[in-house]
């Protein structure tokens, strides 16, 4: 039992980042090469992991945490043979698969039944494997009566516990598990947790990578934190989530050396934090309350009277979503002289899972117009994830809006 | 099971012990396709048969009838329907495995399996179309009172042989450039336009000067095709060196297709 069953020596991963935009077709290849010829080739490495090591035994379940980009899911990648690391050395003493994606290879022509057999196949059970647990996919995902519809018709609920239900349903030695629980209701990841629970108890290896951290504590006694590629912390979950959380803090603080201010400089941010108030912890979820706390210094050490202070919220692509600044909620702003903390909050945050990017401005005036008095564009990002939002376990598709919007639907009397 | 995972570096075969280990995962990728390309629609398995007959019609009409074109003396829709069946499985083939990287991206950076297993399913997944196809013509061949050899079966499965190692071959070469280059999406329309043009589809290979012919028999759907016609010629005898020439050359491309497939496929999941 204590023999190693996953050990990892130096593995390093190096992906070339293009000084623009990936090649698709032929002519920008062409183009871009004759333009390279003369100019200098500018290649950008971008080491996604640096030597890590690490080994695992038999049976254990082990977490991997860190922020986005630490290099978790490449590590994953790595290990579900995926794609090759660059260097490095990783030996395996078992049948591993990967639960990377939630219903990989699904196909919405296909019926419940048929896509059970694709998925599974994929994930590496034999078809005599599916036929003797076909039953009990079923029973597990609850859509008996549906087993022959094609899923295109099935609710997000329903296909999401489907494809669940096969991947529990896995034997192999070793199994890589990513974010793929943050979807679904409650009450299946509940069921999930069980039966991935039940499966370590049978002597299996599970590597988790999650950003739930009561769920990392739930399920792992070992934790990975990975920071930029490397793992600066093996050991106990709670220490290791400790750390993370720590370094979260310390990732703020690098706000004093941004060198992209806008403004006169007279008053300054130094640290931003966004606190959680509907839970006392610092991961965010859909419709939670946020405290967004801007912490400033004075350099005049004069009190700036009636400034304008205010926060844009921006998605990934950019897209700005909203401002919030003191002359819509008619609040009178003074900057102190001796500094201080300005506090948003922000009730009920109906934004979709993702990362999201604050810019915060301060301007003189209490004018839109005003002379800028420090002002840094995306200083800080923070990351919603998912939650019961509507209270039915049911979450729009992200490609169908930017915000979530609570509503009810009823039946009108014809007039 | 022990696995040993550590950079991809050396210059290998593909492992085809590997490839036998995810069989079933070929029959899988071939049943899926195949179930998913008729659900919806409503005549189904009708447009496989529409296809090949309607352009055969065309054709005789316009080759046969009004140009005169020879058909080795059997009669030109038997003749050039023989050469539609043949291309309609190259080009579904071609057209199959050369976007199979690109239409299954998803599956490609989310799980691991050798991925020329789906270049491999599109040969399954031609196949029903194809024997349709075949009993098609055969029964055609049989209303127009064609005289079918004796030998007729192998003849099909040489060409049938020869025609999907050229396609598999071709196809490992474009899916492999595809996942960098778009272009290919679009290029393939008109490199199969060609093909189909300067194959032995609408005309027989005797018409063409000696020298040329061995030229052409360098496109293996030459012999394929030429093969597979004499299934209602059992008056005339194969040309062997052709046949040789069209079946080198066909081990040649997939070989070829394998090696640079092999070679270029570790990185597919970084940059489709």
């Amino acid at each position: 039992m204590n023999q190693s069953i996953i050990s990892a020596r130096g593995v390093s991963k190096m992906f070339i980042i293009g000084n623009k935009k990936p090649y698709y077709t032929l002519r920008e290849t062409i183009s871009e090469y004759v333009k390279n010829l003369f100019a200098k080739k500018k290649i950008t490495k971008f080491w996604a992991l640096k030597k890590v090591s690490f080994d695992i035994k038999q049976g254990e379940m082990v977490g991997m945490i860190g922020g986005n980009g630490a290099g978790k899911s490449t590590m994953l990648k790595i290990l579900s043979r995926i794609t090759p690391p660059t260097e490095g050395k990783i030996e395996i003493n078992g049948r591993i698969t990967s639960l990377l994606e939630v219903g990989t290879g699904f196909h919405p022509e296909l019926t419940g039944k048929e896509n059970i057999f694709f998925n599974g196949c994929l994930l590496g059970m034999t078809t005599k494997e599916i036929r003797e647990k076909f039953n009990d996919i079923v029973e597990f995902a609850g859509i008996d009566k549906f087993i022959d519809t094609p899923v295109k018709k099935y609710s997000s609920g329903m296909y999401v516990r489907l494809a669940f239900s096969v991947a529990a349903h896995l034997e192999s030695e070793i199994l890589l598990i990513d974010e793929v629980l943050a979807v679904g209701d409650t009450e299946f990841q509940k069921k999930c947790i069980g039966k991935i629970d039940d499966v370590t108890k049978k002597g299996r290896t599970v590597i988790f990578v999650s950003h739930n951290m009561a769920l990392i504590k739930s399920l792992c006694k070992r934790c990975l934190l990975l920071k930029d590629g490397k793992i600066i912390f093996d050991g106990e979950t709670d220490k290791a989530i400790n750390k993370y959380l720590e370094s979260y803090k310390t990732g703020s603080n690098a706000l004093i050396d941004r060198k992209d201010r806008l403004g006169n400089k007279n008053a300054m941010v130094t640290k931003i934090d966004i606190v959680n108030l509907t839970h006392k912890n610092l991961q965010f979820r859909m419709g939670d309350s946020i405290m967004v706390r801007l912490h400033y210094v004075n350099r005049i050490h004069k009190d700036i009277k009636r400034i304008l202070v205010g926060i844009t919220i921006k998605n990934q692509m950019g897209i700005r979503l909203f401002i919030q600044h003191n002359k819509l909620s008619g609040d009178k702003i003074t900057l102190n002289a001796d500094g201080g903390v300005l506090a948003c909050t922000l009730p009920g945050l109906p934004l979709i899972a993702g990362r999201y990017y604050i810019t915060y401005s301060f301007l003189e005036h209490e004018a839109l117009g005003g002379d800028y008095i420090d002002s840094i564009e995306n200083a800080v990002s923070f990351d919603v994830e998912e939650a019961d939002y509507f209270g039915t376990g049911e979450l729009p598709h992200p490609e169908h809006g930017l915000y979530l919007m609570k509503g009810k639907w009823t039946q009108l009397k014809k007039d | 099971m022990k696995t040993i995972i550590k950079p991809d570096t050396d210059l290998k075969f593909i492992d085809l012990t590997e490839v036998i280990k995810f069989k079933e995962l070929i029959y899988i990728f071939a049943w899926r396709d195949i179930s998913v390309k008729y659900k919806q629609s409503m005549i189904g398995v009708g447009w496989v048969i529409l296809q090949p007959l309607a352009t055969m019609i065309i054709f005789s009409y316009f080759f046969g009838k009004i140009s005169k074109i020879p058909s080795q003396g059997i009669s030109y829709s038997v003749f050039v329907l023989t050469g539609l069946v043949f291309w309609g499985l190259f080009s579904n083939i071609v057209s199959h495995s050369s976007n199979s990287m690109v239409d299954n991206e998803n599956i490609i950076k989310k799980v691991y399996f050798p991925k020329i297993i789906i270049p491999f399913s599109s040969i399954i997944s031609s196949l029903p179309d194809f024997c349709i196809n075949l009993v098609v013509l055969f029964i055609f061949a049989a209303i127009n009172r064609a005289e079918i050899s004796p030998y007729s079966l192998i003849y099909i499965f040489v060409g049938f042989i020869i025609t999907s190692i050229f396609a598999l071959g071709f196809g490992l070469i474009l899916s492999a450039t595809n996942v960098r280059f778009r272009d290919v999406r679009y290029a393939l329309p008109f490199v199969l336009q060609v093909l189909m043009y300067t194959s032995p589809i609408i005309f027989p290979l005797n018409i063409i000067s000696k020298s040329n012919q061995l030229i052409i028999a360098l496109n293996p759907l030459s012999s394929a095709i030429d093969t597979a016609r004499h299934s209602f010629m059992s008056n005339q005898a194969l040309e062997p060196v052709y046949l040789l020439i069209s079946a080198t050359s066909a081990t040649f491309i997939v070989i070829l297709g394998l090696l640079y497939f092999q070679k270029t496929q570790k990185f597919f999941s970084d940059i489709v």
